[in-house]
């Protein structure tokens, strides 16, 4: 090559030349490929135009690397532009290629539950916890005394029955009920004090509506100047955090020998709000605990100072708290482990 | 406990409906269970007239106009026999409920609606009625037994309502009578606390008799045993006339289901219903030795009570003997060889008070119970046992059966029945309650019921009647006050004198709920089991006859042998549950359970048995193995910040190569396996299952600490991975804690691939791990790691013979 006019017509070609292969190439690679074929340093049919510098005229050597490097340009924004629409290309084609069936089922680890009563006892707990309660757990078996001499249950109480309970030896058996805790509580600790007593409980009775084995939740304060009304009013804002806002509670008189007076508490059925339904019977109430004043000797069997010192206890069934709010008809259904009922209890 | 409203009646003037009634009832403590009319399924029955009864050719029909008080008279079919002109009969009218009776015309079969019809092609247009079809018996209603129509008297009124006539508009309260208040086990008691709600009086019923001069010469009573019978009363009555009670006793007595027998046997029963006392009437001609004797059963001695039935009674059992021999046992039924019969001329009454603990215990023992047994089994006073021996003797001279003699004999042990004074403070009183009741309410409140209080100053003075054996102390008459005052006084209050205490679960309770969560999280499904189960459930198990788990605690009453022990592990339970969901098409799943094992010491228990938290876990289904469980308990570990090891152990229910026993800082927690495929079969299952048994209790020394950040370290850590092989008895855990042990700066040993087959030798096997090497005070160089690859492989070389893959 001896000078420019050459070199314009040379570069003239080469243009064309990348103009013609432009429509064959339809891959980003491709276009890499053709780019080297034009514009490596040193086979590049551009980046050789740079050797033949040493055959043109000094005074045209500015134009022609300026003429080469124009050309460079060119090219590489030529193809840079066709690798950019290629590449646009191919990744709308990707994304079509990976079209799915987001109707198809989700691949995931299930998340179990925890059993409804172990729910409810928490939902609970919480409750009370917030109130200053701790949570005291007895034990399973127990001492006669503490399940019952202790709790003003007199020898000869229908309570006692071997029908109603399950002995393991004259001294031992399986509580019947969560009280058992109460005594435990006020022998190792002095007033103030604000328990529940969450756990299993035993009675002799398999049916239908019954199961030998079901989980209560027992509650006792004992402070100076406890009373009725403070048992009515923490019981009103217990119900309304569980069965709702608008649950009310009633008293009525009953009978349990650790307290004195006794009341058992319904609360305004939370599914007709107190019209009357199926679930309550019509009546437009629900029994849900029972509850006291702790019967002074109670207190005094404990070495409380019962002059001093008053208090209030309740008791309530986990299973039923639970049958009723998640409306389970069967409580035998609460201890089969079928997975078909323990997966429907997300609370 | 039945109470009809009508008998009630007797004892109280009551002027309010039978709902007001019930709402007063459920205020001051009794809960009426049901209340309904005795009658309750029969409506629009009238009293007819027949006015003309023309047979129907070739049948046994007539057709009848009857005058039922309207303007016209119906025209009515009718099949009875005793149909006739001029009698008086209950009309169903059309739309009329009634009973439905079998071809006997005597049972029962449900309630029909009466419409129009046609029999023969005579229109009826109602139906004459029988006793049955309106539910009355011949005690309910004289002339109601009768198989055909009712036959109403012939004053009756035309058109009157059949129902208000012969009772049927009565209504009875079934009422739940709550343990502290056997006084109330009566219809009399009842009728106390009804007049005291209204604020009525109560009439007493008639208690007078006149004691003749006859006496039995030389009658003893004695009580050997006053433990259990405090006080015994006996009276004599000669001249009895065995008949029929009289119509008014045969339909209380109905009304609450007690058939009618006979005057003397009527009077026993009516007393025990009216006024909650249990009483027996011996025939005296059986009665031999001039005696009554209450004492303990001799061990082995034999009664024969009046249903015919041979008990052999021990000295747990209390009888009443005559001179001789036993002629009774003890509040709970008579005997066969002194009971009423028709020839019956002299009767030795009996109104006793029995330990109620020994009367059910005997009852339950025995496996006999009666109404009285069962009245016992509840506590009866003695203010009722006097009371109700004066009753009887009345309604001896009302019903003229007999006459009172005055041999007669009360064998008490010294009890009261008079008032028994009671002092309390007022602001005590009130102090329970919360809230001032004004001392005019405490005063009529007491008053209606019979306490005769007085106030002076803060000091309240009642005389408590001999009946209200459950009144104590000041707490008792708070109850009373507020039952009557009502409860909807009580106003909330959140215990303002208390002091602030802080709440919320201890350590141990906090840890076992996270352990819970953390399950969920890798979809374990939490479930409960009972803490009993079976002792087949160890035979299935397979455990040796010396195995731990076969020291359990024995119910001494369990309802049957498969709720007999107190489980000593969790796993049959588990096992079982998982076989049951694969019953029922559940091929997948994990559950776990958070339960107490019961390990005792000595046994039979001599102290508390040590209850042990325990976590089971069972997973079941094709995607399920070995490794799947071991990841869970893992996740355990992580919960805990535990680090746990696994080495292979033997259960006699889990597969022999595929269990191992799970350790923690040396000591052994538990265990984690497969279930051998002989309890699967048992278990019906159809996909594999697993179980682990971890003892929460032995990590409790772990629960709650908070984990120390250990500083990031300074330099890079390095990994390599290495493929190793080695003979295929080498472990995993072999190689781990070997290449673990040959350099200090391995800080995780990974396997992440393992290779037999054609490209290694027929006994080895090829083991692919991950190396980390953390740097602690100085940068690894590329020659330092090697360097320790190097120790590593020649430890592993010698050691365990293994060597790098070529």
């Amino acid at each position: 090559m001896q000078n420019l006019n050459e070199l314009n017509e040379k570069i003239a070609s080469i243009k064309q030349e990348i103009l013609d292969n432009a429509d064959a190439l339809k891959s980003s690679r491709s276009v890499y490929e053709c780019r080297k074929t034009f514009l490596d340093s040193k086979k590049g049919k551009i980046g050789q135009l740079m050797k033949e510098m040493r055959n043109i005229p000094n005074d045209q050597k500015a134009d022609f690397g300026k003429a080469v490097n124009a050309a460079k340009e060119w090219a590489g924004q030529f193809f840079d532009e066709l690798d950019e629409k290629l590449k646009a290309e191919e990744q709308k084609l990707r994304y079509e290629s990976e079209k799915i069936d987001i109707s198809m089922p989700a691949m995931r680890t299930r998340y179990g539950n925890l059993h409804p009563i172990t729910t409810v006892r928490n939902q609970l707990t919480d409750i009370f916890a917030s109130m200053g309660f701790s949570v005291y757990e007895g034990t399973e078996i127990e001492k006669d005394y503490y399940n019952f001499t202790a709790l003003n249950t007199p020898q000869d109480h229908p309570a006692r029955d071997m029908q109603d309970t399950f002995y393991l030896s004259p001294e031992f058996l399986l509580r019947t009920q969560t009280s058992a805790g109460q005594i435990h509580v006020m022998e190792s600790q002095k007033p103030p004090i604000k328990i529940i007593s969450p756990g299993k409980v035993f009675r002799s009775d398999d049916d239908a509506t019954h199961s030998p084995m079901f989980s209560q939740m027992e509650g006792l304060v004992v402070d100076e100047g406890i009373t009725l009304c403070d048992l009515k009013g923490m019981l009103d804002l217990f119900v309304k955090q569980i069965f709702g806002e608008n649950t009310t509670t009633r008293l009525r008189p009953s009978y349990f020998p650790f307290t004195e007076p006794s009341v058992e508490v319904d609360v305004s059925c939370f599914q007709c709000g107190g019209q009357g339904c199926r679930l309550c019977k019509g009546t437009g109430w629900i029994e849900v605990l029972g509850a006291g004043v702790v019967n002074k000797k109670v207190l005094e069997n404990c070495g409380i100072d019962s002059e001093r010192y008053s208090g209030f206890a309740f008791g309530l069934g986990l299973e039923r708290i639970a049958m009723l709010k998640y409306g389970i008809n069967n409580i035998k259904l609460l201890f089969e482990s079928d997975l078909r009922v323990l997966d429907q209890i997300d609370d | 406990m039945l109470v009809p409203l009508s008998w009630l009646k007797e004892y109280v003037d009551i002027d309010v409906t039978p709902e007001v009634l019930e709402e007063k009832l459920f205020s001051c403590g009794f809960e009426v269970e049901e209340r309904y009319q005795v009658g309750k399924d029969i409506s629009n029955i009238v009293v007819g007239y027949v006015e003309s009864c023309e047979p129907i050719p070739d049948t046994h029909l007539h057709v009848c106009m009857v005058n039922v008080g309207a303007d016209e008279p119906l025209q009515i079919c009718c099949g009875a026999d005793n149909v006739q002109a001029g009698g008086k009969y209950p009309v169903a009218l059309v739309g009329a409920t009634v009973y439905a009776t079998a071809r006997d015309h005597k049972t029962v079969e449900g309630v029909m609606t009466i419409k129009k019809g046609k029999l023969r092609g005579y229109a009826s247009h109602g139906m004459l009625c029988s006793g049955v079809e309106l539910g009355l018996s011949e005690d309910l209603y004289p002339g109601a037994g009768y198989n055909g129509l009712l036959v109403l008297p012939e004053d009756t009124e035309i058109g009157a309502d059949v129902k208000e006539l012969t009772g049927l508009n009565d209504w009875l309260f079934d009422i739940a009578i709550t343990a502290n208040r056997p006084d109330c086990q009566s219809i009399f008691g009842i009728a106390r606390e009804v007049a005291a709600v209204l604020g009525k009086e109560v009439k007493m019923p008639a208690l007078d008799y006149t004691e003749t001069e006859v006496k039995k010469e030389g009658f003893q009573v004695t009580v050997d045993a006053p433990d259990l019978c405090p006080r015994y009363s006996a009276h004599y009555v000669y001249d009895v006339q065995i008949k029929e009670s009289p119509a008014w006793m045969k339909k209380r007595l109905a009304l609450v289901g007690i058939g009618s027998i006979s005057n003397i046997v009527d009077i026993t029963n009516y007393i025990l219903k009216e006024l909650g006392q249990p009483m027996h009437a011996f025939d005296c001609n059986y009665l031999e030795g001039n005696a009554i004797n209450v004492r303990r059963a001799g061990e082995g001695e034999k009664i024969v009570t009046l249903d015919e039935k041979e008990f052999t009674l021990s000295s747990s059992n209390l009888v009443i003997c005559d001179g001789v021999k036993p002629v009774a046992l003890a509040g709970i039924m008579g005997g066969l060889n002194s009971e009423i019969r028709d020839t019956t001329t002299e009767v030795m009454f009996e109104s006793a008070k029995f330990a109620r603990d020994n009367i059910r215990k005997s009852s339950r023992a025995l496996g006999q119970s009666s109404d009285s047994s069962a009245r016992y089994a509840k506590g009866v006073d003695e203010y009722a046992t006097v009371m109700a021996m004066k009753r009887a003797l009345h309604l001896i001279e009302e019903l003229e059966c007999g006459k009172v003699s005055s041999t007669h004999a009360d064998v008490n042990t010294g009890n009261s029945l008079e008032p028994r004074e009671m002092k309390a403070s007022i602001r005590k009183i009130n102090g329970v309650l919360g809230i001032t009741v004004p001392e005019e309410e405490i005063l009529t409140i007491l008053k209606g019921l019979d306490f005769a209080p007085e106030i002076n100053g803060d000091e309240l003075t009642i005389q408590v009647p001999a009946y209200r054996e459950d009144m104590e102390d000041y707490p008792d008459i708070a109850e009373e006050v507020i039952r009557m005052y009502g409860y909807d006084h009580i106003e909330s209050a959140f215990m303002p004198t208390a002091k602030v205490t802080l709440g919320g679960l201890n350590p141990v309770q906090k840890t076992t709920l996270k352990i819970k969560k953390a399950l969920c999280s890798v979809g374990v499904f939490e479930g409960m089991h009972y803490s009993f189960f079976s002792p087949s459930d160890l035979d299935e198990m397979g455990f040796a006859p010396d195995a731990p788990e076969r020291h359990a605690i024995r119910l001494i009453n369990p309802i049957n042998e498969d709720l007999s022990l107190m489980r000593t592990t969790l796993a049959p339970q588990m096992i079982h549950a998982m076989g049951r969901n694969q019953k029922r098409g559940i091929l997948d799943g994990r559950i776990f359970e958070v339960g107490n094992r019961f390990i005792p010491g000595e046994l039979p228990l001599t102290d508390y048995p040590d209850e042990r938290e325990t976590l089971c876990v069972g997973i079941f289904g094709k995607n399920e193995s070995f490794f799947t469980l071991k990841g869970i308990a893992e996740t355990v570990a992580d919960c805990l910040n535990l680090t746990f090891t696994y080495e292979a152990a033997q259960k006699p229910f889990l597969h022999p190569y595929q269990t191992a026993s799970i350790s923690c800082n040396g000591l052994e927690i538990g265990y984690l396996g497969k279930v051998t495929y002989e309890i699967q079969k048992e278990e019906s299952m159809r996909v594999s299952a697993y179980v682990m048994e971890i003892d929460l209790k032995s990590l409790y020394p772990y629960y709650g600490i908070s984990p120390v950040f250990q500083p990031l370290p300074k330099f890079a850590e390095e990994k390599r991975d290495l493929a190793l092989v080695m003979d295929k008895t080498v472990t995993c855990g072999e190689v781990e804690s070997c290449i673990k042990d040959a350099c200090r700066f391995v800080t995780n040993v990974t396997l992440f691939d393992v290779y037999e087959g054609q490209q290694i030798a027929a006994d080895k096997k090829s083991m692919a791990f991950t190396v980390l090497f953390t740097p602690d005070e100085e940068e690894f160089t590329t020659e330092s790691v090697d360097g320790y690859v190097k120790t590593i492989l020649k430890k592993l070389g010698k050691t365990l013979n293994v060597e790098l893959r070529q």
